[in-house]
């Protein structure tokens, strides 16, 4: 946990800055107040803008609480039976009309930093592709032959114990630990939306236009996202599951997801095409 | 007008209000048509409480335990949006309140155009019967609804849903758009040109500036609305491709068009609010709005630059760094004009003589919650955040507070101040108290968690979560039973006035109401000011 002074701590009791200890590891974790705990380099400048935008919010907040109840206090019709009768004081507003603007300008200048450290993609160690469909993803590794597999949420029957509700899938996104890993994301059908929390990224999958996104994982781990644009029926059952490893494990699946997933590229599974049909030829 | 000269003192020409039904199905009085657009708010509202409702009960645990076909939950959450914005705030706010009470502050004894008005409301009835029978066509398949969104994006809402639907709430938007652009006309018509003499425009009331501000949004965003779902309806009807890339289109040149008209609409709900706000606290302060100036000003400059930051929604579809920078700046700005306003407020209030009479805990409310609804809105102006809060909850819960917290506390605090001059009875201090608390209570334990639902990553429009989001979604759903109960008071307290019927002085209260309808009976005659007042 981030302790950087006893004010954050304030704010973050007040619920937002920091992710609570025990926050999951790249999911949520029961009675989560703040965002999931950072497992990549612009999660953790997100993370740092986060807590000092919660703060000032919480400053501001607070301020026109505490100006409400003393108002409330001093100027009720018992303790103060005759009004003022000032109905302006132009000192008093142009302050509060240029101390919000130089607020909102320095804050401009830090959210441009964290803006263009996410937007300008460096030059990537690898390549993965994303394609959003209705209701699952398909993951093509452009650089390492073109393979592609679809990773669809594993239903309650096929999920081990430990393996979350909602959000594990059969076949996870693999990814080497701290190599930028460029993301390109489409859409196959509708809109979808790439996103992972953990990793502070989140990019629509739009049909016809090609989107990218990066990261650099920071941990070895499997950290979980949920599509995020209203995509149908199953928008809430898509998830979007990486797996981040050491770069010879990566490499021991490189050489297994070739053969496996090799063959049968991009045709999805035939129970999926099955699905599909039934589905649009409108049967429940 | 009438075409003869009036003197004062003579009886007016028409031999009074028709009777019956006809008096209000062919209303062209303003005050008629504005409780006509207000009982049907009310209507509304329970509809789209009830989908509330429903929601909230499939939320309350992880699991599917109500809506087996999730799709029927996207279809929920479709109409929920769409009736809470276009049957519900805009109706009463604008059309409701805006009806009764501008003529009348300004003097003026009708609207421009009161046969106008007339189609404007019962376009708006239409409007809302092609929505609901929306709901029980095929709309994705398997189903029947429109489960878009209320934002209707391609291609969801094209290619996704085959079904005709989705075409019955195109045409429901249509007429609802129309609806309010005739209305802005007459608003935009009757303030410029029918004021008191001696009622300069620096004299007029602040409401009277929100719904001329607002009139001029709906005027130039409404268009646009029309032109994307028309776009829209001839891609899914008649081999149009704008939005789809197999014919050449795109499908973010909707987003764009949509929310030019998005973002502007909901400024279209916070102005009147705005408006709203400032007449109350000035009458239980008892002293006038401190800086009016500058709160014209404001509202100018919030409805101006609401229409240049519209792809503050968009930060994630892949738009140019440079691009989401500009939009973050100009969304920021917007911090500034609203902060005025918040401060302003509270100047009011400042050296006044406060009484806590119902409308007043309503206005007090909105400031404080309004606020928290604000400044959430500039943690989403970041883009940079944005990337992880973007379709979480967190958004959710943002424009809850500036709606739900601030739009629909704006509409009590109205609906308790301006009830005895509509009726002529007096409300219950008592029940609009509890109605008070129990509502500000509700909302909430209702929305304050869904900040934390988001910033966890909770994605929107979803009828079932994992795991570690039940906590607070149990915590939320009991906000929404205890919104409900205290909607439920609201009706009793409107009863006990009804059947108690305390009449209502002209000025229920005290020196600090001083717009002209307080000088009216109430309620009002049925034709006012057929010789305007002086203003001084």
């Amino acid at each position: 946990m981030r302790i950087r002074s006893p004010l954050i701590v304030i704010a973050s009791c007040l619920g937002m800055s920091c992710g609570v200890a025990h926050a999951g590891f790249g999911q949520p974790s029961p009675w989560q107040t703040g965002l999931q705990e950072s497992d990549t380099t612009v999660m953790n400048a997100l993370v740092a803008f986060n807590d000092h935008i919660m703060l000032l919010i919480t400053l501001i907040a607070g301020l026109v609480f505490a100006l409400l109840v003393g108002v409330m206090v001093r100027f009720n019709k018992r303790a103060n039976p005759t009004p003022s009768k000032r109905a302006g004081n132009l000192p008093i507003e142009v302050t509060w009309t240029v101390v919000p603007f130089i607020i909102v300008l320095v804050m401009t200048i830090f959210s441009y930093r964290l803006l263009y450290f996410e937007e300008d993609v460096p030059t990537a160690d690898l390549t993965v592709k994303a394609t959003g469909h209705q209701w699952y993803w398909d993951y093509t590794y452009p650089d390492n032959g073109n393979f592609e597999f679809s990773s669809e949420m594993l239903d309650d029957q096929s999920r081990k114990p430990g393996q979350p509700r909602l959000l594990a899938v059969d076949n996870e996104l693999v990814v080497p630990v701290n190599k930028v890993v460029r993301v390109r994301v489409i859409g196959g059908d509708v809109i979808h939306s790439f996103a992972v929390p953990s990793f502070g990224i989140k990019v629509d999958a739009v049909p016809g236009r090609l989107n990218e996104t990066w990261f650099k994982a920071t941990h070895e781990g499997t950290y979980y996202g949920q599509c995020s644009e209203l995509c149908g029926m199953n928008h809430s059952f898509m998830p979007i599951a990486i797996r981040v490893v050491s770069e010879e494990k990566f490499n021991e699946w490189l050489a297994y997801a070739k053969n496996e997933f090799g063959q049968s590229a991009r045709a999805p599974s035939p129970n999926k095409t099955a699905a599909i049909d039934k589905y649009n030829r409108g049967a429940d | 007008m009438a075409d003869a000269t009036i003197t004062p003192g003579a009886k007016p020409l028409e031999p009074g209000p028709l009777v019956g039904w006809r008096r209000y199905v062919y209303a062209t009085n303003h005050k008629d048509i504005g409780t006509l657009y207000l009982s049907f708010a009310l209507i509304a509202s329970l509809v789209g409480t009830f989908l509330s409702i429903a929601m909230r009960l499939e939320l309350h645990e992880p699991g599917l335990q109500y809506f087996t076909n999730p799709q029927i939950y996207n279809v929920f959450v479709t109409a929920h949006g769409l009736i809470m914005i276009f049957f519900v705030l805009m109706p009463a706010l604008i059309g409701g309140f805006g009806n009764w009470m501008v003529p009348i502050m300004i003097g003026a004894p009708d609207m421009a155009f009161p046969r106008l008005n007339n189609l404007s409301f019962w376009f708006l009835v239409s409007s809302f019967t092609l929505f609901c029978s929306s709901l029980f066509f095929p709309g994705a398949p398997g189903s029947d609804g429109a489960g878009t969104g209320w934002t209707l994006y391609p291609l969801l809402s094209t290619k996704g849903h085959p079904g005709p639907s989705v075409d019955f709430v195109i045409l429901s938007l249509h007429l609802a758009g129309a609806s309010s652009i005739l209305g802005a006309i007459n608003f935009i018509a009757t303030i410029l040109n029918m004021r008191a003499p001696g009622m300069t425009m620096h004299k007029m009331p602040l409401y009277v500036w929100s719904i001329l501000i607002t009139a001029f949004l709906l005027v130039l965003a409404l268009p646009v609305l029309a032109g994307a779902i028309t776009m829209l309806l001839v891609d899914r009807n008649f081999g149009a491709t704008f939005f789809n890339p197999e014919g050449g289109g795109d499908p973010i040149l909707f987003q764009h068009l949509f929310w030019f008209f998005g973002h502007p609409e909901v400024y279209i709900m916070a102005l009147p609010a705005f408006g709203i706000i400032s007449t109350v606290i000035a009458t239980f302060a008892g002293k006038s709005i401190f800086g009016y100036l500058g709160m014209v000003y404001a509202m100018v400059s919030i409805g101006f630059i609401g229409f240049i930051v519209w792809a503050h929604h968009m930060f994630t579809v892949g738009l140019n760094a440079n691009t989401q920078a500009y939009f973050v700046a100009a969304s920021l700005l917007i911090a500034v004009p609203t902060g005025i306003k918040i401060f302003s407020w509270v100047a009011t209030m400042w050296g006044g003589s406060i009484e806590f009479r119902t409308p007043m805990l309503w206005a007090i409310g909105f400031v404080f919650l309004f606020t928290v609804g604000g400044v959430t809105g500039v943690v989403l102006a970041n883009a940079g955040l944005d990337r992880v809060l973007h379709d979480t909850y967190f958004v959710v819960a943002h424009f809850h507070y500036v709606l739900s917290l601030g739009a629909l506390f704006a509409i009590f605090s109205g609906w308790y101040y301006w009830f005895p001059k509509m009726t002529g009875y007096l409300l219950s201090e008592t029940i609009g108290h509890i109605h008070f608390w129990v509502t500000f209570i509700s909302v909430n334990v209702l929305f304050f968690p869904q900040h934390f639902l988001g910033a966890a990553g909770m994605p929107r429009r979803i009828a079932d979560y994992p795991d570690a989001f039940a906590g607070w979604n149990f915590v939320s759903s009991l906000g929404a039973y205890g919104a409900a109960c205290g909607a439920v008071i609201f009706f009793i307290g409107m009863a006990e006035a009804f059947y108690r019927k305390r009449p209502a002085p002209a000025n229920p209260w005290g020196p600090g109401a001083t717009t002209l309808e307080w000088t009216l009976s109430s309620p009002p005659p049925y034709h006012q000011f057929e010789v305007q007042p002086r203003i001084s």
